[in-house]
């Protein structure tokens, strides 16, 4: 007899979990758990990391993460205003600049930075200019996007209304448009803070001191003494300590911000008017 | 001549091929009322926006408290602040809360003093009726509530026109009143008011004059009793007729 569409569906579901099942006990019977210990949950290694990895390592790419973070914001707000700018030469070098810095890895940036430059010009400087720029550089192209879309999505009426108190337009980008197209774009730029936070073990190219490594080049370091995989599992941890905060955060931020965006009935479509 | 408030003369707009204003005619004393009726797409929301150049119009000449607004040359954020403006969409400040939008304008733009900006918002937040509100963000208040704190807005900044661009259009049927009330109470304090609206009572009750608009002309103007009690062009007995007793009237043409 032939089974129904909701008996079949309850049959496969079954078989679903029937094979993980299978899949579980093999794994079980079959790995050596004394080596996956040993490779990956190795405590004496675990042990040894700390408190260095975080008060040194975390710390730097804590530090080396904001630095370039401030950077992108300052240089992506300049590029977002220049995208928008009514006079034409400013358009397309931020066009120029967005496009080629998005079209690149961002490893050739902190080489060019860290090497290039100081080869080139004779002129070197210390490591936190280095993160800054290379960091900066490459997130100003990302978050100069997010922040244009931001600005476009103030609503007119908001602008209608600064203009018809008296207000400049630069009175009013700066008074009304910049601070709401922050709000909007928390979420966003947020996550592009989660993306920073791990392009800054690129800095690993550029050769740091000791005291200066960063959660990857600690893990490295660590990794090349002692022949296991804890080390970067610790290092891992580390990282999710940081992002999946942030993560949290830029959803909780999405779900405010989502929630009551604009307080105008434009977005009802009642805003048309003869 | 000299308390004239508004003189619009000749006044056409287009956007692109079609054109909505085709020469507009206007004069309003200092201390009137007017209000400005007609069919949707009929330009009357252009016509207001265009005295104080939120649209640039494209022919015709605009004087405001006698200032030209179409002489090239002229400081438009300057003759603004003596022109408040109330959109149908409120348009509050969504970032700041009800006190900061009112004293943000009088802040930056007029450089008043902290203490100033504020003894002046929170008269006019008293005068709307809503002092109580002074710490709210926007998006806690009703329709009318915030309509009635954009008033507030436009009337701190000491404006000697206020343009009303279909106020009370976005509002559920029972906060209506409360900004006619406040519009109302404007009006009797001598405020020189263009208000763009849907509200036949309002206008009859409030309004020194009623300007028709249809097509992009004023079609017909005068005194309420007249305009609406009895109009006299087809096009405005037509519009009346569908807008005071819409339940008799077929489809229009």
């Amino acid at each position: 007899m032939a089974m129904s569409k909701r008996q079949r569906a309850k049959a496969f579901r079954g078989a679903q979990y029937a094979l993980l099942v299978v899949v579980a006990i093999v794994l079980a019977l079959v790995a050596d758990w004394g080596e996956i210990k040993r490779a990956f949950f190795n405590v004496d290694i675990a042990v040894s990391m700390f408190p260095n990895v975080l008060t040194v390592s975390l710390v730097n790419t804590l530090i080396y993460t904001a630095l370039g973070f401030a950077f992108a914001l300052l240089a992506g707000l300049l590029l977002a205003l220049m995208k928008l700018s009514p006079v034409g030469p400013y358009r397309w070098i931020a066009t120029v600049y967005i496009e080629f810095f998005r079209g690149i890895p961002a490893l050739l940036v902190f080489i060019a930075v860290g090497f290039g430059v100081p080869l080139a010009f004779g002129i070197d400087f210390d490591i936190y200019s280095k993160v800054m720029l290379s960091l900066g550089i490459v997130g100003a192209a990302y978050m100069a996007e997010t922040i244009r879309a931001g600005i476009q999505a103030v609503p007119k009426g908001q602008i209608e209304a600064a203009r018809s108190l008296g207000m400049s337009q630069g009175r009013t980008t700066i008074t009304v448009v910049i601070p709401q197209a922050f709000r909007i774009i928390l979420p966003p730029l947020t996550n592009e803070l989660i993306m920073l936070t791990k392009d800054s073990s690129l800095i690993y190219i550029i050769g740091l001191a000791r005291e200066e490594y960063e959660l990857t080049k600690f893990g490295r370091e660590v990794l090349s003494r002692s022949p296991s995989l804890t080390p970067i599992l610790v290092i891992g941890l580390c990282y999710l300590l940081i992002t999946l905060p942030l993560g949290y955060l830029s959803r909780y931020l999405e779900r405010q911000t989502g929630g009551k965006k604009i307080s105008t009935p434009e977005s009802t479509g009642l805003g048309v008017s003869a | 001549m000299s308390d004239l408030a508004v003189e619009i003369t000749g006044l056409k707009k287009s956007f692109g091929p079609l054109e909505v204003l085709k020469g507009i005619d206007v004069r309003v004393q200092s201390g009137e009322v007017i209000c400005i009726i007609g069919p949707s797409g009929s330009g009357k929301s252009t016509l207001l926006r265009c005295v104080n150049l939120l649209e640039e119009p494209t022919g015709g000449k605009i004087v405001v408290n006698g200032v030209e607004l179409t002489d090239p040359d002229v400081d438009i954020d300057v003759a603004r602040t003596k022109i408040g403006m109330v959109f149908q969409s409120f348009n509050l400040f969504s970032h700041l809360n009800v006190l900061n939008n009112l004293m943000v304008a009088q802040r930056k733009v007029l450089k008043r003093s902290e203490a100033e900006a504020k003894e002046i918002a929170l008269r006019n937040l008293e005068r709307v009726g809503l002092s109580e509100k002074m710490g709210a963000m926007p998006g806690e208040l009703s329709g009318g509530q915030q309509q009635r704190v954009a008033i507030a807005r436009a009337l701190s900044m000491d404006p000697e026109v206020m343009l009303f661009d279909e106020p009370t259009s976005a509002l559920d049927p029972e906060l209506v009143g409360d900004v006619l009330g406040v519009m109302r109470q404007l009006a009797e304090e001598g405020m020189t008011m263009l208000v763009v609206t849907h509200e036949m009572q309002f206008a009859r009750e409030v309004a020194d004059k009623v300007l028709f608009m249809d097509g992009g002309y004023v079609v017909e103007e005068g005194p309420a009793s007249q305009v609406i009690g009895d109009p006299q062009h087809a096009r405005t007995k037509s519009f009346l007729a569908r807008v005071l007793d819409p339940t008799r009237q077929g489809p229009s043409e």
